[in-house]
């Protein structure tokens, strides 16, 4: 109780915290991306609007590496596992992360879905492993999975302007993958140009590369991206034997030291 | 509507800040969100008023302060004006946040039992 005047109101002393409301999910993601990069798998976080492309996109990259490169995903949705049975269908060991009312994955979602898994062994073996984030272009923006990058897939068919209304999305975009570009002769007055201008003011880098995937359409430029950050996390020092503190206490099969 | 993960954590953290208090009682809880946090500032009232009950929050109230965005040029730090391309007028440097970009718990206000 306040002891200077006897008021008899409460003694209130200020506690300085100064913490990001994310810090647990990055501590999360940070144990993935050390994972991944002692794996040398190439994390792509692939974010976007329901119906953007984004299964589709990666259908498309199974059929041109398939034998080249080992693949691995997940898939995000509120309901049902299609997704993934797409690209199981299409020769991509996959596993559906069913979300219920959740918007959007978090990184405690991805290491349940890949740890002691069948698609996690997957994973472990992958060149590339594809977390198709739940269909949404506002929250997923803000959670980090360990990805070594995001990908924004945006569909000519959602208008020029989608890059100024969600700016925190594509903020966080390393490239942007401009789909269904077949479709833009039908598009009367959809400029690839306003598309550019628009990513121009929200994001820092702004790298977009334009693709039709059913059409295997712009795929190589796709592709080429994906070799590149391939090879910078190929080239990331090795953590055979990396050390990080697990959040909770898991088992795996890969032996690796801990603090 | 992510801001319910956002609260529950936002919980987790005063429960982790106040543990060397026993006894504490939380009245306010301070909360920066940027405008480029990806975080709606009523959707996290929201989302707090409806699931502090039972927590130690309880009784308090949560004060949220709102962070504008401020880009400016990685190289030579000139600021870039709002809905601009993120480009350097100047130096045509790359550009960088400097402010607005996350969701801080900034600080508590607990009442100590006495001594």
């Amino acid at each position: 109780m306040c002891e200077d005047c006897g008021c008899g109101d409460p003694k209130l002393v200020s506690v300085e915290v100064h913490s990001s409301l994310l810090a647990a999910n990055d501590h999360e993601a940070a144990h993935l991306r050390a994972h991944f990069l002692g794996d040398g798998v190439t994390a792509i976080n692939l974010m976007g609007s329901p119906g953007s492309g984004k299964t589709a996109l990666l259908e498309a990259t199974a059929r041109a590496w398939a034998g080249k490169f080992k693949l691995a995903a997940v898939s995000g949705d509120l309901a049902t596992a299609h997704d993934a049975e797409r690209l199981e269908r299409a020769g991509i060991p996959s596993a559906a992360i069913t979300t219920g009312t959740a918007c959007h994955l978090d990184a405690t979602m991805v290491d349940r879905a890949i740890h002691g898994t069948a698609v996690g062994e997957a994973v472990h073996a992958a060149d590339f492993f594809f977390i198709e984030n739940v269909g949404n272009l506002v929250c997923p923006a803000i959670y980090d999975l360990g990805q070594a990058a995001n990908v924004v897939v945006l569909s000519v068919t959602e208008g020029e302007d989608k890059p100024l209304k969600y700016p925190v999305m594509f903020k966080a975009a390393d490239l942007v993958v401009l789909t269904k570009v077949d479709l833009l002769p039908h598009l009367r007055g959809v400029s690839i140009a306003a598309i550019e201008d628009a990513l121009a003011r929200v994001m820092p880098k702004p790298v977009m590369i334009q693709v039709a995937s059913t059409e295997d359409q712009g795929l190589d430029a796709w592709l080429a991206w994906l070799s590149a950050r391939r090879d910078v996390v190929r080239a990331a020092p090795r953590l055979g034997a990396h050390e990080h503190v697990h959040v909770r206490g898991h088992a795996h099969p890969h032996p690796h030291p801990h603090r | 509507m992510h801001e319910a993960s956002l609260v529950t954590a936002l919980f987790d953290q005063v429960d982790r800040s106040i543990a060397p208090h026993p006894g504490a009682i939380v009245h306010r809880v301070f909360v920066r969100v940027g405008e480029l946090a990806g975080v709606e500032p009523e959707l996290l009232r929201l989302a707090y008023d409806t699931l502090r009950e039972g927590r130690t929050c309880a009784g308090a109230a949560i004060e949220l302060v709102s962070e504008p965005a401020e880009w400016q040029c990685r190289a030579c730090a000139l600021p870039i004006p709002r809905g601009e391309v993120l480009r350097c007028p100047r130096c045509e440097g790359e550009a960088r946040l400097v402010r607005g970009g996350e969701v801080f718990l900034d600080r508590l206000e607990l009442e100590v039992p006495d001594v």
